[in-house]
């Protein structure tokens, strides 16, 4: 695993957001993810996991640190060639899809190749080929407008896949899904590891965090790595603790509707 | 840092000029109506530009044809002495030839109304009746008597209806002939020539030669008795003097020498006193045309104007509150590789674009206007090339102008702020 070629590296990067009072929303930190590798983040509110993805999407610049994508010192870009690194080798999805409701899926796949100077003919064959990837071939012509919510993201991430991009950076992907469609948006990225990509998941949820190879928690701006399957036990203890509060919501509200019966019953009975 | 000699670690992201027009209709389609209205002001600018144009154009084409046709073939050569009380007589004997010389000069022919003395010092001057005055003395129709010579006839391009013009024998020989023009002759009740009628001018006899039916300019002449300019010499002396209208010259030139013929004329006459003469040449086409765009044109033109302005904020605003509403997309694009001047040339096409539209349609509900106009007055619909290409460009050009603002407003959103929402 080793021997794979490293796509982000960290290098003491950290990034704090001038005051006043100035916050340290991600302290100093080392990582490395290599080529193929399935990582995910996972975080509290607050904890600064926007922070890091922006910072890893080179949509933001770390205030310290070095930062390599694909080995390249990401500090002596200017902006234009950020743009271009960002556009050429990141694919990302978003919690919110960001698809333009009136275009068709296939235009919103294709959208990703528009800057990047592929011809007319070769964006619509590789559009549609990525659509199938993702099982939506026979909605290619569908405006994004009328999919529903897992076929949206579905459709953002043949958007990021369509550029065979090195990294694909998913910002809460299924944080707009109910759990079954998020199931399978979460299958279809599994895939996508399977195939080879290198995948890098943001989410707040621990459930889907347990699913990576390898799971950085970040807390405060401090990340620390993990057992992804610490996650799976730390999710059955969230989900044990709050159905342990709906148990005792559901005794509490049986005895109240107990309660109101045998007084009306006594009520009932006095009035005879 | 990197050194300038080093090529970029990765390839540039671009935006095809084609993919920006693309990019600009999807934009409008997905809004049609709100395409089609912040179009209108701009619609409305160019068309009222292009009917504005369009109908000073065909207005005034329509009075260069008319124009064309005769009065632009018209010249008059009037004698204006400095002193009228001593002047001779301006024109010699030969001037017909004189101007006839001229290249350019079609036809030539002098005319005055000659002073004819009544006997009983009646008031409004000489009467003209079909009967001799021993027998209804005091009776008789008060028409113009002019005396011309050949030329003249020519020059009016006059027609007989009955009978024959005189000619340059009548007018050598001082033959008592005279013509008369169609309403004339029906004053006098004469229709018919067969019988040789004479009319009498004052008591002078006159024999009834031919009756004018048609002429194409001067059309008083059709009330006149014409009487050829020597006879009338003979009769009634050379005009001068203070009494009466100064004698004058008609010429008919070709299309196009009035103005030269103009400027030579008078010395083509007199070469000894050229300066006695006032020549009257007929407005330049031209001239005529831009004092018909200079009337009501420039007011509409101003209107057309102001129209633009308000089509400008127009497709400003609407391109303003594009942007804003679509922070989202504008994020969307910079993560995918979008710079910001991409962004910015996005929005100046889209604008571009409606502008484009705007003119499109309003240069084409312009020339229809001017069209319809121009049927329902019978007119020729004129739309000079000029005016009518360049009016969908005018369109995109407002377009361009009012997208620069929230153009680059646009390309200055931050990818994250964007992205946030
Ligand atoms: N532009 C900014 N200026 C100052 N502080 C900021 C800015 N953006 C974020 N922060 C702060 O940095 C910290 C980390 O924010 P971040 O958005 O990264 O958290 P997060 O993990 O993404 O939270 P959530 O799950 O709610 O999205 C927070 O305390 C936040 O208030
Ligand atoms: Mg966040």
């Amino acid at each position: 695993m080793s021997a794979r070629a490293p796509v982000i590296e960290f290098a003491g990067v950290g990034r704090t957001y001038p005051g006043p009072p100035p916050v340290p929303a991600l302290r100093p930190a080392d990582l490395v993810i290599r080529r193929g590798e399935y990582v995910t983040v996972v975080g509290p509110s607050g904890s600064g996991k926007s922070t890091f993805l922006n910072v890893a999407g080179l949509l933001d610049r770390p205030s310290e640190g070095v930062y390599r994508l694909d080995g390249i010192d990401t500090a002596t870009l200017n902006e234009r060639d950020r743009t271009a690194l960002r556009g050429r080798r990141i694919g990302f999805v978003f919690q919110s899809f960001h698809l333009l409701p009136h275009r068709s899926s296939m235009e919103n796949v294709m959208l990703s190749l528009l800057y990047t100077g592929a011809k007319r003919k070769e964006r619509r064959a590789r559009a549609l080929e990525t659509l199938e990837r993702v099982g939506l071939g026979h909605r290619a012509h569908a405006p994004a407008g009328r999919l529903s919510g897992g076929e949206r993201q579905r459709v953002a991430i043949a958007r990021a896949l369509v550029n065979r991009p090195s990294l694909l950076l998913c910002d809460e992907p299924t944080g707009n899904l109910d759990t079954t469609t998020a199931r399978t948006v979460l299958a279809l990225i599994d895939e996508l590891h399977a195939d080879g990509f290198t995948v890098l998941v943001v989410t707040h949820d621990p459930g889907v965090a347990s699913r990576g190879e390898r799971a950085v928690v970040i807390r405060d701006g401090v990340l620390r790595e993990t057992d992804p399957a610490s996650l799976t036990a730390e999710a059955v203890q969230a989900v044990q603790d709050a159905q342990a509060v709906q148990v005792a919501q559901a005794v509490q509200v049986a005895q109240t509707v107990h309660e109101e019966q045998t007084v009306h019953q006594a009520q009932s009975r006095c009035v005879r | 840092m990197k050194g300038r000699g080093k090529a970029a670690p990765v390839k540039q992201t671009r935006f095809a000029a084609r993919d920006a027009l693309d990019e600009a209709t999807a934009a409008m389609l997905a809004r049609p109506a709100r395409a089609a209205l912040t179009v209108l002001g701009t619609l409305l600018g160019v068309a009222a530009f292009v009917a504005v144009l369009g109908l000073t154009a065909t207005a005034s084409g329509q009075i260069s044809k008319r124009f064309t046709a005769l009065a632009a073939t018209e010249i008059t050569v009037e004698d204006a002495p400095e002193d009228r009380a001593t002047a001779d007589f301006a024109f010699p004997s030969d001037t017909e030839q004189r101007l006839t010389a001229l290249n350019g000069v079609r036809a030539a022919g002098m005319f005055w109304r000659p002073t004819i003395p009544t006997s009983e010092g009646s008031e409004s001057g000489v009467l003209v009746s079909a009967r001799p005055p021993s027998i209804a003395a005091g009776q008789g129709e008060p028409l113009t008597v002019t005396a011309v010579s050949p030329g003249y006839l020519e020059a009016v391009h006059a027609r007989a209806g009955a009978g024959r013009l005189f000619d340059s024998f009548h007018q050598r020989t001082g033959q008592r002939v005279c013509l008369l023009g169609r309403a004339a002759a029906s004053r006098l009740g004469i229709t018919r020539l067969d019988g040789q009628p004479a009319v009498f001018v004052g008591p002078t006899p006159l024999t009834v030669i031919g009756i004018i039916d048609e002429v194409d300019r001067q059309s008083a002449t059709l009330l006149s008795v014409l009487v050829p300019s020597v006879t009338a010499t003979n009769l009634w002396g050379l005009p001068g003097g203070l009494q009466g209208e100064a004698p004058k010259v008609l010429v008919e030139t070709r299309l196009g020498a009035a103005p030269l013929i103009g400027r030579q004329a008078a010395l083509a006459i007199r070469p000894d006193q050229p300066e006695r003469f006032k020549v009257t040449v007929p407005p330049d086409p031209k001239q005529l045309k831009e004092q018909v765009d200079t009337d009501l044109g420039t007011l509409f033109l101003a209107l057309a104007g102001i129209c633009l302005v308000i089509g400008a904020v127009g497709i400003a605003n609407t391109t303003l509150v594009a942007v804003l509403e679509r922070t989202g997309e504008i994020g969307l694009r910079r993560s995918l590789g979008a710079r910001g001047r991409h962004i910015a040339a996005q929005f100046l096409t889209e604008s571009a674009a409606l502008g484009l539209l705007g003119g499109l349609v309003g240069t084409s509900l312009g020339v229809a206007a001017v069209v319809g106009v121009a049927i329902s007055k019978d007119w020729t619909p004129i739309l000079e090339p000029l005016a009518v290409l360049p009016a969908p460009a005018v369109g995109a050009l407002t377009g361009l102008l009012a997208g620069l603002y929230p153009a680059w407003r646009a390309s200055r959103i931050e990818p994250i702020e964007a992205l946030r929402r």
